[in-house]
């Protein structure tokens, strides 16, 4: 069944998915920093949501959805509209090509994310691998 | 949505009268002390002379700049407060001159934090001119800086889209002096962002002609130029093919031949146009076992195969090889001088930092760990990738 996005729900299956690559797990085995993904509310979502997702060292620590990007501390927030998560999601927006066209807007460390591209693309594949809905 | 950027290009025999229409007070040359010892330096001086601009040198740049260099390049331009910045030379002088201009003017930032997120607002003290004396790095025309990191042994690839020239030189007598193995060696780096301009995932209908058509200058004219340095038609047309495949690639991306590339430079300081040179043909073969469609035009455009898929990929794989022998250049790690031993201790640490390096995610078939293990292990051995 596919999931809201975004939602608690959503969110947990994309930590399931995350924990259970060994792409991902290798890819960021040294990678410490907490993400928030803010989406943006728009045309496609009536209200902002926050998603918290804990990453540690190739392993998914924790997701939730927050009410505001300071609910939790997190070292990195990405900010886009909610159409853009989703051609994010669907594969058709490059993470790291919407950051530098600020598709998507990163608050953190650019160069600390721009080190581990191997693991932004096994974050793509996880994502994709979740079955979502986007309410159409 | 992308972006295209390119400077304003002066090109072909005399562009370096170009200097003669500046305006400003002073000009802040960003070199290394070859180029000064061959007279180019001299030969740019002259024209910025002529129109009455103060002129000044930086030429501490070594190969594979450092950190270190272009924040000692950025005290010498905030001593000088130049209104250009010229940075003359093959890519090193060439990026640590983008480097020192960003952290002239911002004087705040981290070298290595330059990133095309940020918020630059260059050109508020100074303008940049390119001029290359090598033909194939590119970065006359590009906006990424390739730094050193002495400590972690690895390339930072940095930059930002506003720290591309404002002007770029591309005077074939400016290169005019490459010795044979220099002119093959660059000449294969302008091959290899052809080629993976052309094929890695960020490719566009606008830097697609200009990878095809750098890549079929290549193969034409850097066998002549290597073998006779005067030729200087041959000269100039590989002058113009580096430039052509900079702007490709530089508004694309390269791919898995320079992440692996990348590390055996940073590892065994292997030069790096010979270095991803080197690695080209087997990531055309490992990618082409899964997607070859873009190999295969390259290939038909080249005119080595128009037998269309894999077949046509793995003919300009060959074709490849096939040039860099005629160059004398190698084909596989063993070549280059690299003990197996020495090699093999190294592979682990590659693998990481290829992965590591932004240019992988752009592969026309991304590898696992294992993948891109064997990779390293079949190019020191030189065969044939079939997995």
């Amino acid at each position: 069944m596919a999931l809201k996005f975004p939602s608690d729900e959503w969110a947990k299956e994309y930590q399931s998915q995350l924990n259970s690559s060994e792409a991902y797990e290798r890819a960021a085995k040294d990678w410490e920093g907490d993400f928030i993904f803010t989406v943006e509310a728009d045309d496609t979502l009536p209200e902002t949501a926050y998603l918290f997702v804990g990453l540690n060292h190739g392993k998914c620590t924790d997701t939730a959805l927050v009410a505001s990007e300071t609910e939790r501390e997190a070292e990195f927030i990405i900010r886009a509209p909610a159409a853009n998560w989703r051609k994010v999601i669907e594969g058709k927006l490059d993470p790291i090509q919407g950051m530098m066209t600020r598709k998507l807007k990163l608050k953190g460390n650019m160069m600390k994310v721009m080190r581990y591209p191997k693991a932004a693309k096994e974050m793509v594949n996880c994502v994709s691998r979740v079955p979502t809905d986007f309410g159409d | 949505m992308w972006n295209f950027v390119s400077p304003r290009i002066v090109f072909g025999e005399g562009a370096l009268d170009a200097l003669d229409e500046l305006e400003g007070r002073r000009a802040l040359v960003i070199t290394d002390k070859i180029i000064v010892q061959l007279g180019l330096f001299d030969k740019v001086k002259a024209h910025l002379d002529s129109t009455g601009i103060e002129v000044h040198i930086f030429d501490e740049v070594e190969p594979e700049p450092s950190v270190q260099t272009v924040q000692r390049g950025a005290e010498v331009a905030l001593e000088v407060e130049p209104d250009w910045i010229v940075g003359l030379g093959g890519g090193s002088p060439m990026d640590a001159a983008k480097a020192i201009w960003v952290l002239y003017e911002q004087p705040d930032i981290e070298p290595a934090g330059i990133s095309p997120i940020m918020d630059l607002r260059l050109r508020q003290k100074a303008r940049l001119i390119t001029i290359p004396t090598t033909s194939g790095t590119g970065a006359e025309v590009t906006w990424a800086i390739l730094l050193t990191d002495t400590e972690g042994q690895r390339k930072m690839g940095l930059g930002h889209p506003e720290n591309q020239a404002d002007i770029a030189i591309v005077d074939p007598e400016m290169a005019a002096g490459m010795p044979p193995q220099l002119t093959a060696d660059t000449g294969l780096d302008a091959l290899t962002h052809a080629v993976e301009g052309y094929t890695c995932t960020w490719q566009t209908d606008l830097t697609d002609g200009l990878c095809l058509s750098a890549a079929r200058l290549v193969f034409q004219y850097l066998p002549r130029a290597v073998t006779d340095g005067s030729d200087m038609e041959a000269r100039e047309r590989m002058h113009n093919a580096a430039t052509c495949a900079g702007l490709g690639f530089g508004n694309a991306m390269a791919s898995m031949a320079h992440a692996m590339g990348h590390t055996l430079g940073a590892v065994f300081h292997v030069p790096h146009g010979r270095a991803v040179a080197l690695f080209l043909p087997y990531t055309i073969e490992f990618g082409a076992r899964e997607e070859p469609e873009r190999f295969a035009e390259l290939a038909a455009f080249i005119g080595c195969s128009n037998e269309g898929g894999q077949k046509a990929a793995q003919a300009l794989a060959g074709f490849i090889r096939d040039l860099c022998q005629k160059v004398g250049n190698p084909t596989k790690v063993a070549e280059a001088g690299i003990e197996r031993e020495a090699y093999e201790a190294q592979v682990d640490k590659m693998v990481d930092d290829a992965f590591n390096d932004t240019q992988i995610v752009t592969a026309a078939r991304t590898p696992s760990y294992e993948e891109l293990h064997q990779l390293f292990l079949y190019a020191y051995d030189g065969r044939p990738v079939d997995f």
